[in-house]
C-alpha cells in the first residue's frame, strides 16, 4: 500500500515545489514588487514565442526555440574550440610534471576569471576581423571559459591512470601512440568527459553574457533587449528557457558519461 | 649457461629516512623448462625480485640474464601474470587477450590471431565467458584471463606474481591444479612468487625461501622430489613435502630472528597551557580558546628477540 503511494513521488513532489514557488512569485508581484509581472501576465505575453518557437518576425523577435537554436550554434562552437584545447593540454599536464609545474598554476589563475572579463579582451583581439568581431569575441570567451574543467579532469584523470596498465603497456611493449590510443585514452575517458559535462555547463552559463554584451540575437540578446525595452515579462521567460536548455544538456552528457564508467 | 641468471644483484630504494636495502646479492640459476617457487614474507621484496625479471625496474648492482641476453627492459619474452591481474577493465576478455596477440604477431593473418586468442582463452578455460568483461568476473576468472594474457604471448619464460594471492582458499586449489596442467602442458619456465609455502611446494620442481627484508637474500635452494602428477589430498603425508617444508619454514624464521626490527613513529603531542578560572570570561565574543603548544616527538623502539 505504502510503496505504491510512494511511487509518484518524483512527479508529484516536484509539481509541489513549483507550485509553491509561483505562489511566493504571485504573491511578490502583488505586494512588494509591483513591477514584477505576476505568472499568468507572463504566460500572456509570452505565449506567441512558446507556442510559435521558430517564428521570425525580426531579428531580436523571434521564437524562443529559433534563439535557443542561435545561442546553442554559438556555444557549440566556443566549446568545441575548448576541448580541442582543453583535452591535449590536460594530458600534458597529466602526464609530465615538468609541463603541470608550468602550466598548473596558470591554469589556476586563469579558471576563476569571469566571461564579463575575458570579452572585452576577445574583442580587443579580434578588432581587426571587422563584421565578425563581436561573433569571435563570444566564441573567444566561451572557449577559454568552458577550458578549465575539461582541462583539470583530463589532467586528474591521466593521473589517476594506475600503474597497473602502465606495465602492461610496458611488457606488451606498446609503443607511444598506442599506448596513448589503448591504454591512457580509455583509461582516463571516464575523467575526461566528467570535465567535458562541466564544460558545456559553463559554455552554457557564458552565452548570456557573451550575448548580452555583443548585442548577438539568441536567448541571452533577447533578455537583455527586452529588459531595455521594459517588457519584464519576456526576461521570465529567457531565465527559464535557459535553466530548462541547461538541464537538459547536463542529463544528456550525463547520459554518455555514465555509459562509459567501468568497474 | 643458465637460461636465467641472477648474479650478485641488489636493489635498494630511496625513502624518507635514507635509503632502504631490499634485495641484497641475489644469486639465482633457472633452467630451461623448471618450475621455480620462491616463498617469502610479505613486504620481503618478492615483487620486487620478479619486476627485476621483468625488466620493469633496474638492479643496482650485479646482472640479470636470460638466455645469455642482459634485461634491460620489459618485453614479452618474459610473460607476466600481476598480483593484481592488471587487465584493462574497458576490453572484454576476448580484447584483453587479442591486444596482446596483436601486438605480438603482428603479421599473422586476421583468422590466425583470433584462433591464437580463442585457444588460449580456451587453455585457462573461460570460453563462455570471452566477451565479458571483467568487472563482470569474479577474482579466479580475472587472473584466468591473465594467465591467458601471459601465455597467448608465447613467452620464454612466465613470471607470477602472487596470483593466488588474492583469492579465496577453495578458488586457489582450483588455480593450482590449473597452473600446473598449464605448465605440463607447455613445458614453459615459471617462476612463481607465493607466500604460501605449501602452494610453492605442490607446483614447483624447485623452492627457494627468500629471507626477511631489508636486505633479504636468496636461501638455499630446496628440490622437491615428488613425482608428477601430484595428489594434494595424499602431499601432506609424503615425507618429501615434510621435509621441504621443514627447511622452507626454518630458514624463514631463522631469517626473521636475527633481524634487528624497530618501529619508528612520529608523534604530534598536544601541550595545553591550562586555562586559568579565576579570570573573568569575555560572556560575548565566547570563550578564550586555550593556548596550544605543538611538539614533535619521535620514538625508536627496539622489538628485536
Amino acid at each position: 500500500m505504502k510503496e505504491r503511494g510512494f511511487k509518484l513521488d518524483w512527479l508529484l513532489l516536484p509539481c509541489l515545489g513549483s507550485i509553491a514557488v509561483l505562489l511566493l512569485w504571485w504573491l511578490s508581484s502583488n505586494t512588494w514588487s509591483k513591477e514584477l509581472p505576476d505568472p499568468m501576465k507572463t504566460w500572456n505575453s509570452s505565449k506567441i514565442y512558446v507556442l510559435e518557437p521558430f517564428a521570425k518576425r525580426g531579428e531580436l523577435d523571434q521564437g524562443i526555440l529559433r534563439f535557443t537554436v542561435l545561442s546553442l550554434s554559438l556555444v557549440l562552437k566556443g566549446y568545441v574550440i575548448a576541448l580541442i584545447l582543453g583535452t591535449p593540454l590536460g594530458f600534458c599536464i597529466g602526464l609530465s610534471k615538468t609541463f603541470a609545474k608550468a602550466f598548473d598554476p596558470l591554469c589556476q589563475v586563469l579558471r576563476p576569471v569571469s566571461p564579463l572579463a575575458w570579452l572585452p579582451l576577445g574583442m580587443v583581439l579580434f578588432l581587426g576581423a571587422g563584421k565578425n568581431a563581436s561573433e569571435l569575441a563570444a566564441v573567444f570567451t566561451i572557449a577559454i571559459c568552458s577550458m578549465w574543467p575539461t582541462v583539470l579532469n583530463t589532467a586528474a584523470g591521466v593521473r589517476a591512470i594506475p600503474q597497473d596498465y602502465l606495465n602492461v603497456a610496458k611488457v606488451l611493449k606498446l609503443s607511444r601512440s598506442q599506448t596513448l590510443r589503448k591504454v591512457l585514452l580509455p583509461a582516463a575517458l571516464p575523467y575526461m568527459f566528467t570535465g567535458f559535462r562541466l564544460s558545456l555547463g559553463i559554455a552554457w552559463l557564458v552565452i548570456v553574457a557573451a550575448e548580452m554584451l555583443t548585442g548577438r540575437p539568441g536567448v541571452g540578446g533577447f533578455l537583455w533587449q527586452e529588459y531595455n525595452a521594459l517588457i519584464y515579462e519576456h526576461i521570465i521567460l529567457c531565465i527559464l528557457t535557459i535553466g530548462i536548455v541547461g538541464f537538459v544538456l547536463d542529463r544528456l552528457m550525463s547520459l554518455v558519461e555514465n555509459r562509459l564508467k567501468f568497474a | 649457461m643458465p637460461f636465467l641468471h641472477l648474479k650478485a644483484v641488489s636493489k635498494g630504494f630511496d625513502s624518507l629516512r635514507g635509503r632502504t636495502e631490499v634485495l641484497k646479492d641475489i644469486n639465482l640459476e633457472i633452467e630451461r623448462g623448471e618450475f621455480v617457487a620462491i616463498v617469502g614474507y610479505s613486504g620481503a621484496g618478492k615483487t620486487t625480485l620478479i619486476n627485476l625479471i621483468a625488466g620493469l625496474t633496474r638492479p643496482d648492482s650485479g646482472q640479470i640474464t636470460l638466455n645469455d641476453l642482459e634485461i634491460e627492459a620489459p618485453g614479452p619474452d618474459r610473460g607476466m601474470v600481476f598480483q593484481n591481474y592488471s587487465l584493462l577493465p574497458w576490453l572484454s576478455v576476448y580484447e584483453n587477450v587479442r591486444l596482446a596477440v596483436d601486438q605480438l604477431f603482428p603479421n599473422w593473418s586476421e583468422s590466425k590471431k583470433h584462433q591464437h586468442t580463442e585457444v588460449n582463452i580456451a587453455r585457462v578455460n573461460l570460453t563462455q565467458a570471452t566477451q565479458k568483461k571483467p568487472g563482470e568476473l569474479s577474482g579466479g576468472m580475472r587472473q584466468r584471463v591473465s594467465l591467458a594474457r601471459a601465455l597467448s604471448m608465447d613467452p620464454q619464460i612466465l613470471l607470477l606474481d602472487e596470483p593466488l594471492g588474492a583469492l579465496d582458499a577453495l578458488t586457489q586449489a582450483t588455480m593450482q591444479d590449473e597452473i600446473s596442467r598449464i605448465w605440463q602442458e607447455s613445458n614453459k619456465t615459471v617462476v612463481l612468487i607465493t607466500n604460501d609455502v605449501d602452494e610453492g611446494i605442490y607446483l614447483a620442481d624447485r623452492i627457494i625461501p627468500l629471507s626477511s627484508g631489508p636486505a633479504a637474500t636468496l636461501g638455499p635452494s630446496i628440490p622437491i622430489d615428488i613425482p608428477r602428477p601430484r595428489n594434494r589430498k595424499l602431499l601432506s603425508f609424503d615425507p618429501a613435502f615434510k621435509k621441504a617444508r621443514q627447511q622452507v619454514i626454518e630458514f624463514l624464521l631463522e631469517s626473521n630472528k636475527h633481524r634487528p626490527t624497530s618501529i619508528t613513529r612520529k608523534m604530534t603531542l598536544p601541550d595545553i597551557e591550562p586555562e586559568d578560572l579565576s579570570q573573568p570570561r569575555p560572556m560575548i565574543g565566547g570563550r578564550k580558546t586555550p593556548i596550544r603548544k605543538r611538539e614533535m616527538h619521535r620514538e625508536t623502539i627496539e622489538t628485536g628477540m
